[in-house]
């Protein structure tokens, strides 16, 4: 039973995808843009979602799926009237649709507060009649909606595989699937060729034969195309159905055998269990994991192992190191100018590039299902907090990495309440103030050089810069008499433990502050930034990389040694004037910029490396900001060159290292560490390697 | 490693005879990546002195040991002449540099004595067992023993 946990991971992972395309199709609605299509579309991805999660017993899944469903078949039948209020309960359905998969997933019990209500308005749409008998209304639901389109035709496909189709390793069940998609069916199976005695049975014989009424379909294109590769290796008939009859009535008179199965159908494909109970279906068994998925979007995707593109990024930046390598050769060489090697070389280049940037778009993803999942979190947090707000997403195909949209969920999350509870006034207040009464919240994703931006936009209040710097003053972060600025005060709500207690809501401010919203974002290499404007709103910006194995580096030269910082942290770059340095304690330098006064840190002095005597206007001065440390300047020899740099691990063959973050490997093949600023900022006082010498007796 | 013991019978084992700090040691050939010549490194901070640096192995970051350091003689000045022998302990990948390396010594299994026990320094601690050879004799180096896993630098 190995393969079951991966079968389960495929369920999950087919249930994003349709839960994109359902949260897709339910904004189309409540835009206005839907057409029968869309509904159509919507019922298809929770009907597999029930399916699927049918055959894995998730039961709680199953039920709420099914009442959304049946909701969703009165729609489609046109029994239900579209309007705002049905509108809003579909929308929060699928909300809970997709919470409840999250939390099938995570195998935690789903919150039965959120759920109730919405399976009771559901509930209120169906009206009293089919309360109970759930699997009888589907039938029922079906039998109505030929009614309701009785003109069309239909086919009658009689197919019956041979024994050749089973040996080329066809599945009847896949076209019977893609028969369905063509439109509501019926099939029904006829299993009269069954030989009695069971050891006279041959595994691979074609012994059933399979009859679907498929109906409104205008012709037999579609129905043929399905058998196109197959039609040498069965009986097959289409014929034009004459539809006078009622479906039901044209099942009854099929051959009484005993093992007989109806199977009612509608566009989506059948749900697992419908088809297990089979008892002669020889081919076809234990195959849920096929039946959860759509026969339509069978190829448009791949399905790969991320550790698969890992090594193949790895091998790729090795690539275009070795190619940066041969070209320092060459040029040493000095060969002719007139060489062909060198357009060749260029050549080279020039694929390699090609190479990277097609590997590196593998693991690029979408930034669509994240957005999705924002704005289900944010209607839910706009829901608990009475507020009217209106959600806008923009470039929601920008790419990022997969690693990074990952880790993007929680920070953004708690961005967004917080913009929901802090920043959006209720409709009163907006009111009071001449704003309409719905509050705006944009969350938009763009490229820009090399670089992801996501803001989070809202038309709120903006930020109370006066409460912010008297909370961080009663919080003993700032000084009670420091006077700063507006954008100090703006990063104080950084600040670790700035978190106000004093506001406690059960959205926002449960223990986490936006200190942690930076940390991790910092820990994907990015930046944050905010700009708010009193009374028009607030913006947070974050940048991040676009990728993590490739980063944007300063070369520089520390004690002639060549490293690596992380331009994310660098804000400018300086060369001091003797004027501009004073010195503090006994080894201690300040640099003042701006009027503000901030601490030297010597680099090579922090790497352990013996001091050369080289005074601070010899050097260049690297201002970083960290967390730890607002601000700060690192002190290097010299500044040679900014270029994306591949990041590699220190941690597998050796371990970690106070103050670097990792390294790369530059041009010439040499190794050049990752500054990590934060931890040289951070330890404060110099670390005095030389008087130990450390090795603790290992073995 | 462990194979002679589990499995005493005449079994094959295959080893590298190399010189560190003067003396004769060998390393089970199944640890063994490859050999290399020395090639400058780059130097990491705060590491401890048996650490020289890292080294760029087609795209692998891989630390570079100073074994005679390491097994407590003098310092190598690393030339041209010297090798380094990538190994593989448990889950890691680390250059060993070393004075020389001279052949591949094939003995059965029971060839490999126990070592002697007796006062204890950094590089008796490390060795697993001894091998005659003609008139003398060869060490074997538990490697996993001598750089343990967790955290090689401890500073």
């Amino acid at each position: 039973m190995t393969s079951a946990p991966s079968i389960l991971d495929t369920f999950f992972e087919e249930c994003e995808d349709l839960i994109v395309a359902l949260t897709e199709g339910l904004t189309e609605m409540r835009e206005g843009e839907a057409d029968d299509e869309t509904v159509n579309a919507v019922f298809r991805s929770v009907h597999s979602i029930k399916g699927a999660a049918g055959a894995f017993s998730l039961d709680e899944l199953v039920g709420f799926a099914h009442k959304f469903e049946t909701v969703l078949d009165e729609l489609r039948a046109h029994r239900l009237k579209t309007d705002d209020n049905l509108l809003r309960v579909l929308q929060r359905a699928g909300d809970v649709l997709a919470d409840l998969v999250e939390a099938a997933r995570d195998n935690i019990p789903a919150n039965r507060d959120q759920v109730d209500p919405v399976l009771n308005e559901l509930q209120s749409f169906l009206g009293d009649a089919d309360d109970e008998h759930e699997e009888e209304f589907v039938f029922e639901a079906m039998a109505l909606d030929f009614g309701a389109q009785p003109v069309q035709a239909g086919y009658r496909v009689s197919f019956k595989p041979n024994h050749e189709f089973y040996a080329c390793g066809h599945d009847p069940l896949l076209i019977l699937k893609a028969l369905c998609a063509l439109g509501p069916a019926q099939i029904t199976v006829d299993c009269d060729a069954l030989p009695d005695d069971f050891a006279a049975y041959d595994w691979e014989g074609g012994y059933l034969r399979w009859v679907v009424e498929i109906d409104d379909l205008g012709n037999d294109l579609g129905i043929l195309e399905i058998f196109q590769f197959v039609d040498d290796l069965c009986e097959l008939s289409v014929t034009p159905r004459e539809d006078d009859a009622e479906p039901q009535d044209e099942i009854a008179p099929a051959p009484a055998a005993p093992p007989e199965i109806v199977v009612v159908n509608d566009p989506a494909p059948t749900p697992a269990p419908a088809t297990a109970p089979t008892p002669d279906s020889v081919p076809q068994t234990a195959i849920p994991k096929a039946d959860s998925k759509p026969a339509k979007r069978s190829a448009t995707s791949l399905r790969v192992d991320p550790e698969r593109v890992d090594r193949l990024i790895n091998a790729v930046g090795e690539l275009i190191i070795n190619q940066s390598v041969i070209s320092q050769r060459l040029e040493k060489a000095k060969l002719p100018n007139s060489s062909e090697l060198f357009a060749d070389l260029d050549d080279y280049k020039l694929l390699a590039r090609e190479i990277q940037e097609g590997v590196m778009a593998i693991r690029a993803q979408p930034v669509k299902p994240l957005f999705q999942r924002m704005l289900r979190i944010a209607r839910e947090a706009a829901d608990g907090t009475g507020k009217d707000v209106a959600l806008l997403t923009d470039g929601e195909n920008t790419e990022v990495d997969k690693t990074v949209v990952e880790r993007l969920a929680d920070p953004l999350t708690h961005m967004i309440r917080n913009a929901i509870d802090h920043g959006i006034e209720s409709p009163a207040q907006r009111k009071a103030v001449g704003k309409p009464a719905q509050g705006v919240l944009s969350l938009t994703a763009r490229q820009r050089s090399g670089s992801i931006v996501i803001e989070i936009a809202d038309d709120g209040a903006g930020l109370n810069r006066k409460r912010i710097h008297e909370i961080a003053i009663k919080k003993g972060l700032v000084a009670g008499d420091a006077v700063l600025s507006e954008q100090e005060i703006d990063q104080l709500l950084f600040a670790p433990g700035f978190s106000t207690a004093a506001e406690v809501t059960n959205l926002s401010g449960r223990g986490v502050g936006m200190d942690v919203v930076k940390t991790a974002i910092t820990a994907l290499g990015g930046r944050v930034a905010i700009a708010s404007m009193p009374g028009k709103g607030t913006t947070f910006s974050i940048t991040l990389p676009l990728t993590l194995a490739v980063m944007d580096g300063m070369i520089i030269n520390v004690g002639g040694q060549t490293m690596v910082v992380p331009i994310s942290s660098i804000l400018e770059s300086i060369r001091p004037n003797a004027a501009d340095l004073s010195r503090i304690g006994l080894n201690g330098e300040l640099l003042r910029i701006r009027g503000e006064y901030v601490p030297i840190i010597d680099l090579a002095d922090r790497l352990g490396q013996p001091r050369d005597g080289r005074s601070m206007t010899e050097r260049v001065l690297l201002l970083i900001q960290t967390e730890a440390v607002p601000q700060c300047a690192l002190a290097v020899d010299d500044i040679y060159d900014q270029r994306q740099v591949v990041v590699k691990s220190m941690l597998g063959n050796y371990g970690a290292i106070a103050g670097i973050s990792g390294a790369t490997i530059l041009g010439d093949g040499k190794i050049a560490l990752i500054i990590d600023p934060d931890a040289i900022a951070q330890n404060a006082r110099p670390l005095n390697y030389e008087e130990e010498p450390a090795h603790v007796a290992a073995g | 490693m462990s194979q002679q013991a589990e499995s005493p019978q005449a079994k094959q084992l295959e080893f590298v005879t190399l010189v560190a700090g003067g003396q004769n040691f060998c390393v089970e050939i199944t640890q063994i990546r490859e050999i290399r010549r020395w090639t400058p490194v780059t130097i990491l901070p705060h590491s401890p002195p048996h650490v020289l640096g890292v080294i760029n192995l087609r795209g692998a970051v891989i630390p570079i040991i100073d074994l005679a350091v390491k097994m407590g003689f003098e310092k190598i000045q690393p030339t041209e002449r010297h090798v380094i022998i990538i190994t593989a302990i448990d889950e890691r990948i680390v250059g060993l540099l070393v004075e020389s390396v001279s052949e591949i010594l094939g003995v059965s299994a029971e060839m490999v004595r126990d070592t002697p026990r007796g006062p204890e320094d950094p590089a008796t601690r490390a060795i697993q067992g001894i091998i005659p050879v003609a008139d003398d004799m060869t060490k074997i180096i538990n490697l996993s023993a001598l750089l343990p896993s967790p955290d090689p630098v401890a500073a």
